[in-house]
């Protein structure tokens, strides 16, 4: 059982999690798990009952779950997106601004790392999912 | 030219510090290569045969001369005196060690460089027409729109981790000086019917081994909106290419897959979702940063004509000087091409004169194209003969641009862990091969360019001549391409059959190029002939 990072006050759902073809059939499930070559539009008409996506990263350097997270934020989804998987450091700044807000990757991530690192970039060239205020805006103001 | 200002400097100054946490973390075993491996190229850092290869960002191929001396400055304290300008207007070192790259970093940050996004999975440095804001033929700089798109795609969260490198050229002129059609992703400014500026976008060119002239996706997109349609390229990118097969994520294959329609339909309704993120960027700071931008001070009393007396000088002006839209100014080209230098390549001394000449004779200001030469975009008319004598004496006056011998060519199996043979000695034998001036000039324009594997760094797809170094049966061995062309009317090479070895290769092109001076009618580029006649009498010319 790896740790889990939580950016957020609520409790962390216990549900178990469904494949997202599952999620629309089974109407009484609130936890759902999105891989890499998975289409997330197809959870946006169940919005209203998911708690929790979890999002699986299968390499780091596979990309798709940012694409994922982003899509489920921008349709206003306020719930739970964990990152799982082989998640690194590096990235999880990234991933904040795409809308993650917990992370239990295969090997634990040393939160004092992960705190350096979130506090790194001052600022961010162009809005996310998240609330930093892009640099062209502090511009003119 | 654009100048930072604090947020941009903070930016720089973070990531050279995230580096040297990162480089430390390696160095200590904490991270994998394999982890760092992708940190490390989204700086730039590659690994090569004898050494880590450094490339450092010069956005749209625009520097000034204090940015100039510090790359002077690094080959001098950090390598071995001399760099490579490439074929995307950037600049790279070839000797680094892991240890001073942070150094190295910081070194540049102080001068307002860095070289994020120059490698690996991440959208590069934007390329751009090495005339731009000099040419009399652009509707607009395209490099304020450059500039633009290059911060809003630097540190991009959704879009770090993508399938391949994302490489995209903006330009403003119908004459293409930037090969645009061959990136992923291409904008070239257009007016409207009613005069509004706007984009015709292109997406899916690329060269590689599997090389593509792009498709047109949209003929007009508003200014305005193009950070959220790149946002709208990259996302189905990002989400529908392949993941099983590196080389075959690229954008360009996904759009080959499906076809220019249907990428264009996931494109406009992946637009449509995005739009009301307004993401894009105001008006206004596309206009501020385009004040860094604004013609300089042009004298408007500078002189029309040129002294011609010199022969030596003529020739150079010839071949290496173009119209300039101001009155009494004009464009000069300095070829990084003699016959027996490697293409693209600057010693410290000369990367250091340059600076001091561009300070003296085009305010301050100096381009890299992606033919691997520099620039000097504002030269007075009265100041080129005092300018070439200075640049003859360097050794950086050769009088061949677009020219046989003005080849382009990567670094080969002399530097690169991914090359199957060597392109800087062919290139070289080929340039020595035609290295009389008057028999050059003769044959006109000509672009031949060389890649020593099917990587494609130096654009063989896109030669009028291209070579290409394979690797057979452990011994090396050179395709010969014919008809390729990088500029508006952008096609790809096709191979004539066998392949050579080293000094059949070159044989090979002398043998073309006596075919064409055969074939030729009035006027007609080696292109043009090729175009009309074909490949057949070269074939027969060749292997007969």
């Amino acid at each position: 059982m790896t740790d889990i990072l939580r950016y957020r006050d609520d409790d962390a759902p216990m549900e178990p999690v469904v494949t997202i073809s599952s999620f629309a059939d089974q109407s009484n499930s609130s936890a759902v798990l999105i891989e890499a070559g998975d289409d997330v539009r197809d959870l946006l008409p169940h919005l209203d009952r998911l708690k929790l996506a979890v999002v699986d990263f299968p390499r780091f350097r596979d990309g798709r779950g940012y694409s994922s997270a982003r899509i489920l934020r921008e349709a206003g989804y306020k719930g739970e997106i964990r990152a799982i998987g082989d998640v690194l450091v590096d990235q999880i700044w990234h991933m904040r601004r795409c809308g993650f807000d917990s992370f239990a990757p295969n090997s634990p991530l040393d939160p004092k790392v992960v705190e350096e690192s979130l506090n790194r970039y001052e600022h961010v060239y162009q809005p996310a999912a998240d609330d930093a205020v892009p640099i062209w805006k502090l511009r003119h103001g | 030219m654009y100048q930072y200002d604090k947020y941009d400097q903070k930016m720089v100054d973070a990531r050279v510090a995230e580096f040297r946490d990162q480089a430390n973390r390696r160095i200590a075993g904490e991270l994998t290569e394999d982890q760092f491996k992708p940190l490390r190229l989204k700086n730039g850092l590659y690994l090569q045969l004898h050494a880590y290869m450094l490339r450092v960002a010069i956005p749209y191929g625009t520097l000034n001369s204090r940015q100039m001396r510090m790359l002077a400055t690094i080959a001098r304290k950090y390598d071995r005196g001399y760099a490579h300008f490439t074929t995307r207007q950037n600049i790279q070192y070839n000797w680094i060690k892991l240890e001073q790259a942070a150094d190295i970093l910081a070194d540049l940050s102080t001068v307002e460089m860095h070289a994020i996004q120059t490698s690996g999975e991440s959208i590069r440095n934007v390329s751009s027409d090495q005339y731009a804001g000099a040419t009399a033929d652009e509707i607009v700089d395209p490099r304020p729109y450059a500039e633009l798109i290059r911060q809003a795609t630097s540190f991009h969260p959704e879009f770090s981790y993508m399938p391949r490198k994302f490489k995209i050229a903006v330009i403003a002129s119908d004459e293409d000086r930037a090969a645009m059609r061959l990136h992923d992703l291409g904008f070239k400014l257009v007016r409207n019917d009613k005069g509004e500026l706007g984009f015709e976008v292109y997406v899916g060119g690329g060269m590689g081994r599997t090389p593509f002239v792009s498709p047109l996706i949209r003929d007009f997109l508003p200014v305005d909106q193009m950070f959220s349609y790149t946002e709208a390229v990259l996302r189905v990118w990002n989400r529908w290419a392949r993941r099983d097969n590196i080389h075959k994520q690229r954008i360009k294959i996904l759009v080959h897959e499906w076809g220019a329609e249907k990428m264009k339909e996931k494109i406009e309704a992946e637009w449509q979702e995005i739009l009301p993120n307004a993401s894009d960027i105001p008006r206004k700071e596309l206009e501020r940063i385009a004040t860094y931008f604004e013609a300089p001070a042009f004298d408007d009393e500078a002189a029309e004509e040129i002294d011609l007396s010199d022969p030596d000088f003529k020739i150079w002006v010839d071949q290496n000087v173009r119209p300039h839209k101001h009155p009494g100014y004009a464009i000069a080209n300095i070829s990084l091409k003699p016959v027996k230098g490697i293409p693209g390549d600057a010693s410290a001394d000369q990367i250091d004169l340059m600076a001091d000449l561009a300070e003296q004779y085009s305010f301050d200001e100096l381009r890299v194209t992606h033919a691997q030469n520099i620039v000097f975009a504002h030269v007075k008319k009265s100041d080129l003969y005092a300018l070439w004598q200075k640049l003859d004496a360097a050794g950086l006056a050769p009088a061949n641009i677009d020219l046989i011998s003005d080849i382009i060519a990567c670094p080969g199996l002399d530097y690169c862990s991914l090359a199957n043979a060597r392109s800087i000695p062919v290139a070289q034998k080929i340039a020595e091969r035609f290295s009389d001036a008057e028999a050059q000039r003769d044959l006109g324009e000509l672009k031949l360019k060389i890649s020593g594997c099917i990587n494609a760094c130096g654009h063989h797809h896109s030669g009028h001549i291209g070579i290409l170094g394979v690797d057979r049966k452990g011994t090396e061995n050179y395709q010969l391409l014919l008809g390729g062309s990088g500029a508006e009317d952008a096609s790809l090479g096709k191979i004539t059959g066998p392949g050579f070895d080293e000094d059949g290769i070159v044989n090979a092109v002398a043998t073309t190029v006596s075919k064409y001076k055969e074939l030729r009618e009035d006027g007609e580029r080696f292109l043009d002939t090729y175009r009309r006649v074909g490949m057949a009498p070269f074939k027969e010319a060749l292997y007969d």
